[in-house]
This record gives C-alpha cells, sequence and structure tokens, in this order.
C-alpha cells in the first residue's frame, strides 16, 4: 500500500507494538489486574535444599524458594526433634535462597531427616543419607581434587591416545570399525550423561527450568559446536582428520566436565570412597575415550604438543569438574552441565558418522554395526566399575 | 557489653536448649492466641448453677464452636476448630448426680456436635442421627442429661471425617467429681493432644493443653509435700497411644477416675486414644522434675515440661 506524504521509519513499526506492551502492562499493574480477584487457595509453598554442608555438631542447609509465594521458615526438626537454628530470620521471596544452621549431634554415616517448619505449619524434609563432615574448601582440597581429576581425567585419556601408532598399521576396513566403536562409546555416554542430568534436575530448583535445563544445555552444546566445527571447516581445509579428533576431544571433555561434577560432589557428601578400585574403573572407562581422540588421526602425524593438547581439552575439565561439584555444587548446575555434555557428544557423532562409509557409502554396514555395539558394550562393562 | 554469670544463667533458663534439651525457636505469643496453657492447666469451668424445683442443681454452659488461627508453635500459625476460643476446650466440671445443661452454638461453616463420654439418653449422644443429630452452621443444640459416672472423661465433636474434626481441636476435658468430693489437692489438668500442621495425617508438634514446650519455661510451680491431683486424658490423633513419665517421683493412677482405689503406684501410665485418668503425687524434693511423654519422639516434638518443686 503506497500512502501519500511521509512512510514511518522501518524502526518506529517495530518498536510501536513494544510501547504498547510495556503501556498495558503498566495499566495491569496500576490497575492491579482489573477483573482477576484475589487469589484463589493460601500460599503454595515450595522449597528446594540446593547444598548441604555438614560440620562437626552442625547441619547447615542452604535452601531455596522455589515457588510462587514468599516463604517463612518457622522451625526446624532433625530425626522427629525440634532443634534449635540460626538464619532464615526474614521472609524468603520467590527464588531467593537462606542458609539454616542446625546445632545437631550427628553421628558419621547415619541417616537424617532435616525437616524446615514453615509459617503456615507446612514442611519441607530433606534426607542425608549418609552423614559425613563436608571437607573445608581449602587448598589441600582443591589439591585433591585436582588429584584426582587427573587419575580419572588426564592420564587415562593420554593412554588411551597411545593406541595411535597401532591405529597407523591397522587396514582401513578395520579403521573403520575401530571409528564404529568410537561411536559406540560416545552413544552411550551420551545416554549416560542424560540420565545422570535428569537425576540431578529432579533433586534442584525446579523454578529454574528442572529436567528442561539438560535439554536446553544439549541444545546449547550442539549448536554451538556445530558452530565451531563449521568455522573449522572453513579455516582448516583439508586437515579433516585433526578436526575431527579437535571436535572429539571437546566433546569428551564437556562430558568429562560432568563427570567430575559428579564425582566431586559424591566425594563432598561422603557418598564416594577413593579406593584405588574406584580409580582403576574409571581410569579403564576413560582409557577408551583416548581411543576415541586418535582414531580420526590414524592417517595423520600429529606433532607431540598437539597431541597432549587434544588430551588435556578431553581429560583436564574433570579437574575444573570435581573442584565445582565439590566446592559449590548446585544440581540445576550439574544438570545443565551434564545436558551440555549429552548435545557436545551428540554433535561428535554426527561428525564422525561419516567415517564410518564403506566403498560403496553404507553407513551401518557389518563391520560398523560390530563396532557399535563393542563400543557401547566396552563402556556398559566399565561404567559398572564405577557406579557412584 | 559484659554479661554476669548470673545473667547468662537467667538467659538460659528461657531457652530449653541451653539447658540440654529439645525446643523451639523463638516464643510464641500467647496473648494473640487469648489463651496460655499455663492457665488452662488450673481453669475448671463450673459453669452457672441454678436449683431445679425438686432441689436438684442444675448446672449450665456455653459452648461455641469456631474457628481460629492460632500460633501452635513460633511463627507456625494453625486454623484450629475449637470450643470457646481455647485449644483444648473449657474443662467442664460439675459433681455427681446434678443435672447438666449444655447449649452448643456452631459459629463455623461445617456441622459439628458434642459427643460427651459419660452416661446419657441415646438422643443426647451427639453423633449423626441420634436426637438432633449433626448442628449446622449457625444452628444451636442443646445437650441435657445426668452428671454420671464420677471420674475423668470427654467431650468431643463426632463428626466425619472423625480425624479431622477431632485433631483439629474441637476436645476437652471433664471432670465429675464425686457426690463425697475427693480430697483437698493442687488440681491440674493435662490434655494430651498432637497437631498435624502440614495435613499428612501425622503430628508434626505434641503438646499438653495447646502449645508444645510451654511448660518447660516456665515449669509448672508445686508446692513440696502437696497433694497434687493431674487430670490426664488422651485426645491424640493419628498415634494409637499416648503417655505421662514423672521423673523423681511416683504416683497413685486412677484409671479413668471412677474409682477411689488406685490401681497402680508408677512413675509412667499409657493412654490408648481417647483413654484418660487421675494421678495424684506429692513432690517431697525440691527444684525441677521433668515430665514428658515416654515415647521421646513425643517428647522432643513438644511434648515435655517441668515440674518446679518449691516451699
Amino acid at each position: 500500500m503506497q500512502a501519500a506524504g511521509v512512510r514511518a521509519p522501518a524502526w518506529v513499526l517495530g518498536l510501536v507494538p513494544l510501547l504498547l506492551i510495556a503501556a498495558a502492562i503498566g495499566a495491569f499493574a496500576l490497575l492491579d489486574g482489573p477483573g482477576l480477584g484475589e487469589r484463589n487457595g493460601i500460599p503454595i509453598e515450595d522449597v528446594a535444599v540446593e547444598r548441604t554442608v555438614l560440620e562437626p555438631d552442625a547441619i547447615e542447609l542452604t535452601i531455596r524458594n522455589d515457588g510462587p509465594d514468599a516463604v517463612r521458615i518457622a522451625q526446624a526438626q532433625v530425626n522427629d526433634a525440634f532443634v534449635p537454628f540460626t538464619g532464615a530470620d526474614e521472609e524468603i521471596g520467590r527464588l531467593g535462597t537462606a542458609t539454616v544452621r542446625i546445632a545437631y549431634p550427628w553421628n558419621e554415616g547415619e541417616a537424617y531427616d532435616v525437616t524446615l517448619v514453615t509459617a503456615t505449619g507446612g514442611t519441607i524434609t530433606h534426607a542425608i543419607d549418609s552423614a559425613a563432615e563436608t571437607p573445608d574448601a581449602d587448598l589441600s582440597f582443591f589439591g585433591l581434587m585436582a588429584l584426582l581429576g587427573l587419575y580419572v581425567g588426564v592420564i587415562p585419556v593420554a593412554l588411551g591416545m597411545l593406541w595411535l601408532p597401532w591405529l597407523r598399521r591397522v587396514p582401513a576396513g578395520w579403521l573403520r570399525t575401530l571409528m564404529a566403536i568410537t561411536v559406540g562409546l560416545l552413544a552411550f555416554l551420551a545416554v549416560d550423561a542424560t540420565f545422570e542430568g535428569f537425576d540431578l534436575a529432579g533433586e534442584g530448583s525446579q523454578a529454574f527450568g528442572g529436567a528442561a535445563l539438560v535439554v536446553v544445555g544439549a541444545v546449547v552444546s550442539y549448536l554451538a559446536l556445530t558452530g565451531v566445527s563449521g568455522w573449522l571447516a572453513t579455516r582448516r581445509k583439508g586437515r579433516r582428520g585433526g578436526h575431527l579428533s579437535l571436535l572429539v576431544a571437546t566433546g569428551i571433555g564437556l562430558h568429562n566436565l560432568g563427570e567430575g561434577v559428579a564425582i566431586g560432589s559424591s566425594y563432598a557428601v561422603g557418598a564416594l570412597a577413593l579406593g584405588a578400585f574406584l580409580v582403576v574403573g574409571f581410569a579403564l572407562h576413560n582409557t577408551t575415550e583416548g581411543l576415541a581422540i586418535v582414531a580420526p588421526l590414524a592417517d595423520e602425524q600429529p606433532s607431540l604438543g598437539r597431541l597432549a593438547l587434544l588430551g588435556l581439552v578431553a581429560g583436564a575439565p574433570a579437574i575444573l569438574g570435581a573442584w565445582i561439584g565439590a566446592a559449590a555444587f548446585n544440581a540445576s548446575v550439574a544438570a545443565f552441565l551434564f545436558g551440555f555434555g549429552a548435545g557436545a557428544i551428540v554433535q561428535v557423532i554426527v561428525q564422525l558418522a561419516p567415517t564410518l562409509r564403506d566403498d560403496s557409502g553404507r553407513t551401518l554396514h557389518p563391520g560398523a554395526v560390530a563396532g557399535l555395539l563393542g563400543g557401547m558394550a566396552v563402556m556398559f562393562g566399565t561404567s559398572l566399575l564405577v557406579a557412584l | 557489653m559484659l554479661q554476669s554469670a548470673a545473667g547468662a544463667a537467667e538467659h538460659g533458663m528461657h531457652e530449653g536448649h541451653e539447658m540440654g534439651h529439645a525446643s523451639f525457636h523463638g516464643t510464641v505469643d500467647f496473648a494473640g492466641n487469648g489463651f496460655d496453657p499455663h492457665e488452662i492447666l488450673r481453669d475448671f469451668d463450673w459453669g452457672k448453677t441454678t436449683r431445679l424445683p425438686s432441689g436438684r442443681v442444675l448446672r449450665e454452659w456455653e459452648l461455641v464452636a469456631g474457628v481460629k488461627e492460632i500460633e501452635v508453635a513460633p511463627g507456625v500459625k494453625f486454623e484450629a476448630w475449637v470450643y470457646n476460643g481455647r485449644l483444648p476446650g473449657p474443662t467442664l466440671r460439675a459433681r455427681e448426680g446434678e443435672r447438666l445443661r449444655v447449649t452448643f452454638r456452631n459459629g463455623t461453616i461445617h456441622p459439628h456436635t458434642i459427643h460427651f463420654h459419660g452416661l446419657h439418653p441415646a438422643s443426647m449422644d451427639g453423633v449423626a442421627g441420634a436426637g438432633e443429630g449433626e448442628v449446622p452452621p449457625g444452628g444451636t443444640t442443646v445437650y441435657e442429661f445426668d452428671a454420671e459416672p464420677f471420674g475423668l472423661h470427654l467431650y468431643h465433636c463426632h463428626v466425619r471425617p472423625l480425624a479431622e474434626h477431632i485433631q483439629k481441636g474441637l476436645y476437652g476435658a471433664f471432670v465429675i467429681d464425686p457426690k463425697q468430693g475427693r480430697e483437698e489437692a493442687d488440681e491440674l489438668v493435662m490434655v494430651m493432644h498432637g497437631l498435624d500442621t502440614n495435613f499428612d495425617r501425622e503430628n508434626e508438634i505434641y503438646a499438653v493443653n495447646g502449645i508444645g514446650f510451654a511448660y518447660m519455661d516456665p515449669p509448672i510451680r508445686v508446692r513440696r509435700g502437696e497433694l497434687t491431683r493431674i487430670y490426664l486424658a488422651n485426645l491424640t490423633e493419628f498415634d494409637p497411644i499416648n503417655s505421662f513419665h514423672v521423673h523423681g517421683n511416683f504416683f497413685h493412677y486412677f484409671p479413668t477416675g471412677t474409682s477411689l482405689q488406685p490401681v497402680e503406684l508408677t512413675d509412667t501410665v499409657m493412654q490408648c486414644q481417647g483413654q484418660r485418668g487421675i494421678l495424684e503425687l506429692r513432690f517431697n524434693r525440691p527444684g525441677r522434675f521433668m515430665f514428658h511423654a515416654h515415647q521421646s519422639e513425643f517428647t522432643e516434638l513438644g511434648w515435655q515440661g517441668f515440674f518446679e518443686v518449691v516451699e
């Protein structure tokens, strides 16, 4: 339509609806929601316990108000007895947090139900399955977590990468099967990380999205890695193997970040025995990840420095994860990280898929199927060693 | 500011947990609730009396069922259903053989009744289908019967769902003295009950006379050597039994108070839901003696207190 005279610039046309929306919201708020009346029913209280810290003779809960209405904590009970506490003196607003510190002579290894009674008589009960003193987040603790990350992340991945010289000598058909094994390993990790993420999402605050956080994390990392890989592809033509290796290392690294969080948080709540068995289990489990990284490099001559870098990209996030998990565990954040790791792995699988193709262009040829199943079987078997 | 040792000790007396006992966080505003467990303890409602033409005593009360928001623990509000604005309802007291007349008015939006334990005609039973049956919102009825047998009895609402109508607070103790009376004593009434504040059909708080831990600080003062008589009734819902245990002493127990001969000299007694009995004891040693349910869970969820024996 052609109006005579002036045409409004495009940005004005774009702004008008926004201004109208703002005006409508303002008027609605000013008039207190005309026609809607009072709320129906009593306030809904929904409180999530985000963090539990146990010190000698004290239990500290960090809680978040997950519901739409403000909550006031009035009383506290431990194992069906009223107990003295400090903190949470003020009303906790929507999405607000508070820390309740309870004086209680708990015993190591025993189970406790901590119940907070709200001003309306509602209760929030948090189960401590097995009480253990929360480690101090001091230098030696961070050192221990770093050592743990090194044991379960960096070293096994590096060891797995030692398969590279052997990979160079195997025939092309075998290599395709090895790539299929890699994809199988990764597929198992993706599924595992997704369910772990959903578990964690169930524990955490639901107001931040709950299980949706896992999906969002996965989509974000998938898209981010797709972008990075596209950028790498245009920049480094002709070096497809190195590009794939970096992608695999990144995907595995993001997965190991989540794994580190799980290990660190388990250690912090005393659910993890730092035995040699567990470390050996993780080492075996993650050694296969090293194989996955170097498989795309079979036809190339990467420098030692480059290999070390790939190993660090894949393994070192376990250290960071262990620190986060042990010192500042938050179930919602952990759920997001697990989703993030899963999305990254799916992206890597998509990138690796073409390398499985045989001479006639089939992807799921018998060798590839055998490799996929084999990879998943290896991961399943080694995961049994490290069930947290 | 420096705090004197005496000041610290006094402060400790006001916080049960500082003395090493379970306690609430903060204090309950009894004035806001409109009743104080320490007053309920020795508050016997004798009603109003007139003489019938036959010369017999007619004793009358008026009970009103209402809804009241009560601070059942510091900062915890509970919408209770109560007789005459208090939890438990008034302790009605009469003498054996009198004619009793209770005018009941229902000031709530739910039907209610008063069902008395004792001997009465079927039409005065206070249950659906008997006499005037359930009293509708705004309705009134009159329960009239003879005071018999002597002993410690109860009254409570008997409208379904029963557990709800009882646990929300529609109950009280009902004392009928024997004709010849009982020995002079310092008389206390203790109605044991629970409070289900989150509606999960379990009690979050246990109490005697409305508020948990109320007799921890200040304690119940009793005189050394004086006969102390406790009218103890169990109106706890959800838990099958409740109990009473006193430290450093033994009591004579008269189940339901219907005999003047005690059945037992003990320091612990158990009562099923609706059971009650009379305890008689003398404190011969000065100082503080605990009393509580001998179910540790109930104890630390509110059902404990102190006697302080003074000269």
